[in-house]
């Protein structure tokens, strides 16, 4: 036994792949292996000495075993770092196109707006698209017969009742209505709006407003403006400014409409804001009295003011677009371009 | 609206004025200059062509040496009618001709040429049209002074405002109402224009009879002018009229729209012989019948206004005049209308008859009634002087018109708490002062008295507005309100919308807008419901509001595909609405290409019926209906694949359907979708709770089945879940298989269960029984055959 050990030894010490150790193995321990003939071997043994042989057996296959495991690590890790020698990939194959979807450009910059206006405490409300005629315009003091009510610019549906929105005002009327107890009220209202007009690359018969309501008590002009600038900061920088000029709309009294200075040029003058330095973003004004009583607020108590504007004017502004009509055909070559963060 | 600045100088003193500061100046105070166009120009001078040769080497041309006073040019010259004599108008070298045409010293065919000799129309003063070309180069008068300015010669030195009015200020459009705009901005006084003439013979008011039997007619004023003598305007009248955009035709006619232009009353002359004495102003009849002015039969209806003579209709109201009362060349006597009438009454008529003039556009607003005396005064001061008319004595007048005076009280500290400034008090006086208004002040409250011309101005709020504007809202501050803190909150609907597009984004699909209004045909397309329909639509690509969005995705895929976009992956959540006006909103998604593509790798994957159908339920998981969605095979609607679509059951109610697009349709592999999320948000959701998970070992069992091709997967599924008790955790298909071995019409569907037990260990004994019993169960009740491994 104890020369098979040594010549184990002997026959280790010269293996130096794992093909000669898997030789090895099969000479050992194989089914004529020499190990395996020794074991075959106990049962000529007188049983006294079968004891003692079965115990060095078992320790020279525990040897073997043993010296086998070690060597066969070694060889297989051998083996990795051969194969680390030559095995590389070419790290400028493209990777696989893991698709995330691109929000559409509208809904970006409405849900930039929203993150904002939440942040002041706003809540963020909508209301119907087929609207009554009673909550887009008569209760917007904009009475029968009124001029900016003209069948010309609004699709009815219904007679003079049911109407496709024309504004997304109407959401502000039932929101005042909804509030049963007449305490302040904080919304912006987005959604889709409606009018008769061509479509070509400044027109667009659908398109997307957002609204903000603020009615409490002593809310003013000046409340507004500042409120206007915080956004406008938002959506082209802080370096701009916010103006006002007196205009009209049946719902407000003061109305203004209000202008960012341009945030390419600095109020230089440029192609952005055709030259004049500024940039028309939209109307706004303190809520006219009617309205609030129409809803239920006594005007004596409380003034509100009320904003809105086009998102796709402020889609085309922020990312140099010339067509309107893109925004509703979706080529998903440009659509693409939005999935990401950032202004 | 256009204001010739020469006008306004009639009633402002505004010589000094830079007329560009001054338009800004009054854009600030908030009535919109948009554009200032000014006909001056430099470098024109009044030439007297002293002689005139023919090019020598041309056909057409002419060598010509113009006198412009103390200097002689040589000036070539290709109008026919350029000839020794004339006065002209040469724009020297250095003049910029519209159209930024540079005069530079020039040599044609051979000869130098220093300037040129100009056509009206080349100067911006009259249309480029054929007519006007061919007239040649303008002739001025013999007595024309050489060596001055033309354009201020011909009296068309004018500066024109172009207005962008906000609608409420119909008062700007007028040169009078203007001019008091003018006034309060440069803080000046309004002159008013002269209305003085001769009245001659007997009072006409005995023999006039006038009838006014509607109400819609509130103010009627007459007055007659005989011996009028047609011609031609003086010049001044007529470039004021071209200068605000209207055409000179005669004398006559140019008085009554000259007087319209001050004013902002329309007037209308009758040919007073052909008129009669018996005026009544009545509502039209029903299919009641007029020939206009243009020579066309209207067919009225009884919301119209006529003026009659007796009982015969030969005005319409605020809108166009009858032919048979036309004032023509032979015309002597003059009858002038100056009324107010119901704007919304013009309105309608002159919209419905596609009448829409200078006048019916002013009489659609209210008018300032004080303005119906002034106007016809003022023409008949007009008539007297510029047409030889002599205005007969006495008046004949209907005044149904309410004059209380507009009085409104605002108070110091209102005018502040609105703007959120505080205005000094001088300003807040100046501001009345500058604008006309009268008003006394008691306590800090303004008692206002609005004048009529101001039909704008009636409430308190209007007058902080006035206020505001005249101290300038430039200095209105940046403050924000000082409200109570509160969380801002999208309404939980608007959430739900959000996150079922967020979600949606994150599973790879991009977000689309399409059109609300599409047409009845695309509206037929994956769709049984029809929409409602618009009463007067622009086009016939847009009458009726979608029930279904999937037409309109389809055409989202259409445009891209032409522009081979290869992978189009869209969803787009919108409202749809229902005939009884309810809303609903729908989500709907296309998808046709690769899910997951790999240009250079084995592991795209295409879209198909299951990558769906992942998508679907991983949505619905997320949205918390976990477990309580099925999916039945079906076929909504004929643009489908019947037997690649299913229609999907939350708690048993159908909410949408989704499958392949019928190749019937359409020849690409394309794969939609259509939902309610209506119904989806009506349903109740619970909350999320940490999951509990055995700390015992699980056990995993596979089996397959082989079954009739009509047995689908969820069959099974119930069967071994009925069976597989509580102990069973989880099953799912790992295989499909059709082919050899397996008999035509049937397939094998390999299932792997996992069970595990909260309690215990699960001994392999206990689980053999189990599974034992599901697949007896299997096999008695679908007729099911376990394949061998």
């Amino acid at each position: 036994m104890n020369d098979v050990k040594e010549r184990l030894d002997a026959d280790l010490s010269k293996t130096n792949t794992l093909e000669k150790l898997n030789e090895l193995k099969t000479l050992y321990m194989g089914k004529k292996g020499i190990i395996t003939e020794l074991t075959l071997k106990i049962k000529d043994l007188p049983n006294e000495e079968k004891r003692e042989y079965g115990k060095s057996l078992n320790e020279l296959k525990n040897y073997f075993n043993e010296k086998y495991d070690k060597l066969k690590e070694f060889f297989d890790m051998e083996e990795v770092r051969n194969r680390l020698k030559y095995e590389k990939v070419d790290v400028t194959l493209p990777g696989v196109n893991v698709s995330v979807g691109a929000p559409h450009i509208l809904e970006k910059v409405v849900e930039e707006l929203e993150e904002l206006y939440l942040s002041m405490g706003y809540d963020v409300v909508e209301g119907p698209e087929v609207e009554k005629d009673l909550y887009n315009f008569e209760m917007l003091n904009l009475p029968k017969g009124h001029p900016a009510r003209d069948a010309q610019d609004t699709f009815y549906i219904k007679g003079d009742e049911i109407l496709l929105r024309s504004q997304t005002s109407p959401v502000q009327v039932r929101t005042m209505l909804a509030n049963e107890e007449k305490t302040g009220i904080r919304i912006i209202c987005p959604g889709k709006t409606y009018r008769r007009d061509y479509d070509d690359a400044t027109h667009s018969h659908q398109f997307t407003q957002m609204e903000g309501l603020v009615v409490d008590k002593e809310i003013s002009l000046s409340d507004l403006k500042g409120t206007l600038d915080i956004m406008a900061k938002k959506l082209f920088g802080e370096h701009v400014e916010t103006r006002f000029r007196s205009s009209f709309y049946p719902f407000t009294e003061p109305s203004v409409e209000f202008d960012v200075s341009c945030f390419k040029c600095n109020k230089k003058g440029c192609n952005v804001c055709k030259e004049t330095g500024w940039i028309t973003i939209g109307g706004a004004g303190i809520v006219h009295p009617n309205v609030l009583r129409n809803c239920g607020y006594d005007p004596e108590k409380y003034t509100g003011f009320a904003f809105g504007f086009g998102i796709e004017r402020i889609a085309m502004i922020k990312y140099g677009i010339d067509d309107i009509r893109v925004f509703y055909t979706n080529d998903l070559r440009s659509c693409k371009s939005f999935d990401k963060r950032g202004e | 609206m256009k204001i010739s600045l020469n006008w306004i100088k009639d009633y402002v003193d505004i010589e000094n004025e830079n007329v560009y500061d001054m338009a800004d100046k009054i854009t600030n105070c908030g009535v919109n200059v948009e554009h200032v166009v000014t006909n001056n120009l430099n470098n024109l001078v009044i030439g007297h062509v002293i002689s005139c040769t023919p090019h020598p080497d041309s056909d057409h041309l002419n060598v010509c040496e113009v006198d412009i006073l103390n200097e002689k040019l040589q000036i070539v010259c290709g109008a026919k009618n350029v000839r020794t004599g004339i006065k002209v108008i040469v724009a020297k070298v250095g003049a910029v001709l519209p159209g930024n045409f540079k005069i530079k010293e020039s040599t044609i065919r051979g000869i130098k040429s220093y300037g040129m000799i100009c056509a009206l129309f080349e100067l911006g003063l009259e249309e480029k049209t054929e007519e006007n070309y061919n007239k040649g180069i303008y002739e001025l008068d013999d007595d024309a002074p050489v060596g001055e300015d033309p354009i201020k010669y011909l009296g068309l030195d004018d500066t024109i405002y172009e207005l962008d009015l906000n609608p409420n200020r119909s008062d700007c459009t007028n040169h009078l109402g203007f001019a008091y705009e003018v006034a309060s901005v440069l803080v000046k006084k309004v002159k008013l224009p002269n209305t003085d003439f001769t009245e001659v013979g007997d009072d006409i008011s005995s023999k006039i009879h006038l009838d006014v039997k509607t109400p819609n007619c509130m103010m009627y004023q007459t007055r007659i002018v005989k011996d009028v003598v047609v011609k031609e305007s003086p010049s001044f009248i007529k470039n004021r009229l071209e200068a605000a955009g209207m055409r000179s035709i005669n004398n006559v006619v140019d008085i009554s729209n000259y007087v319209m232009l001050e004013y902002g009353q329309p007037l209308h002359f009758f040919d007073k012989e052909k008129l009669g004495d018996n005026i009544t102003i009545r509502m039209a009849r029903d299919n009641e019948k007029i020939v206009t002015l243009d020579n066309v039969e209207r067919t009225l209806n009884n919301s119209d206004i006529v003026i009659a003579k007796d009982d015969e209709a030969v005005a319409i109201a605020g809108v166009m005049g009858g032919l048979s009362t036309e004032v023509d060349e032979d015309t002597r006597t003059i009858l002038i209308e100056s009324a107010l009438f119901n704007p919304y009454n013009v309105r309608y008529t002159s919209i419905r008859l596609g009448l829409r003039s200078e006048a019916s556009l002013r009489f659609e607003k209210p008018l300032n009634y004080e303005y119906t005396k002034e106007a016809i005064d003022r023409a008949c001061y007009l008539l007297e002087k510029y047409a030889d008319g002599k205005v007969l004595t006495g008046t004949v007048v209907y005044d149904n018109v309410d004059k209380t005076l507009k009085i409104a009280q605002v108070s110091y500290e209102k005018i502040n708490k609105v703007l959120g400034i505080t205005v000094p008090k001088e300003e807040v006086k100046n501001s009345f002062d500058r604008l006309g208004f009268p008003f006394t002040c008691d306590n800090d409250i303004y008692t206002v008295t609005i004048p009529n011309r101001r039909i704008d101005v009636r409430i308190k709020e209007d007058l902080i507005e006035e206020v505001g504007r005249l101290y300038g809202f430039d200095k209105i501050a940046n403050k924000t309100p000082i409200l109570p803190i509160k969380s801002g909150n999208y309404s939980p609907f608007v959430k739900f919308r959000k996150d079922v597009s967020k979600r949606l984004r994150t599973l790879g699909l991009n977000e689309v807008k399409t059109y609300t209004l599409i047409s009845e045909e695309e509206n037929k397309l994956f769709n049984n419901e029809e929409g409602l329909k618009v009463l007067l639509p622009m086009s016939l690509d847009r009458t009726t509001t979608r029930t279904s969005l999937l037409s309109s995705l389809y055409k989202v895929y259409k445009y891209n595909d032409a522009r081979s976009v290869s992978n189009i992956n869209i969803y787009e959540v919108s409202n749809v609405y229902h005939n009884d006006y309810t809303e609903e909103l729908k989500l709907a998604c296309l998808m046709k290409g690769d899910y997951v593509n790999s240009t250079w790798q084995d592991n795209t994957i295409p879209v198909n019926f299951f990558v769906l159908k992942g998508i679907i339920s991983n949505l619905l998981d997320y949205l918390g209906y976990q477990n309580r969605y099925v999916f039945k095979e079906s076929c909504p609607n004929n643009e489908m694949h019947p037997g690649v679509c299913a229609n999907i059951y939350v708690d048993n109610e159908e909410i949408g359907y989704f499958g392949k697009v019928s190749p019937l349709f359409e020849k690409a592999d394309i794969f939609v979708l259509e939902i309610s999320l209506t119904k989806l948000y009506n349903k109740k959701v619970s909350k999320i709770v940490y999951p509990k998970i055995s700390k015992y070992p699980e056990i995993k069992k596979d089996v397959a089945f082989i079954v009739d091709d009509e047995i689908t997967s969820d069959d099974i599924k119930k069967i071994i879940k009925k069976y597989g008790t509580n102990t069973l955790k989880d099953v799912y298909v790992f295989d499909l298989y059709k082919g050899s071995n397996i008999e035509t019409n049937k397939k094998s569907l390999a299932f792997s269960l996992t069970f595990v037990d909260y309690e215990k260990t699960l001994t392999e004994e206990e689980v053999d029984v189990l599974f034992k019993k599901i697949i007896e169960k299997v096999c008695t009740l679908l007729n099911a055959v376990v394949r061998d491994k």
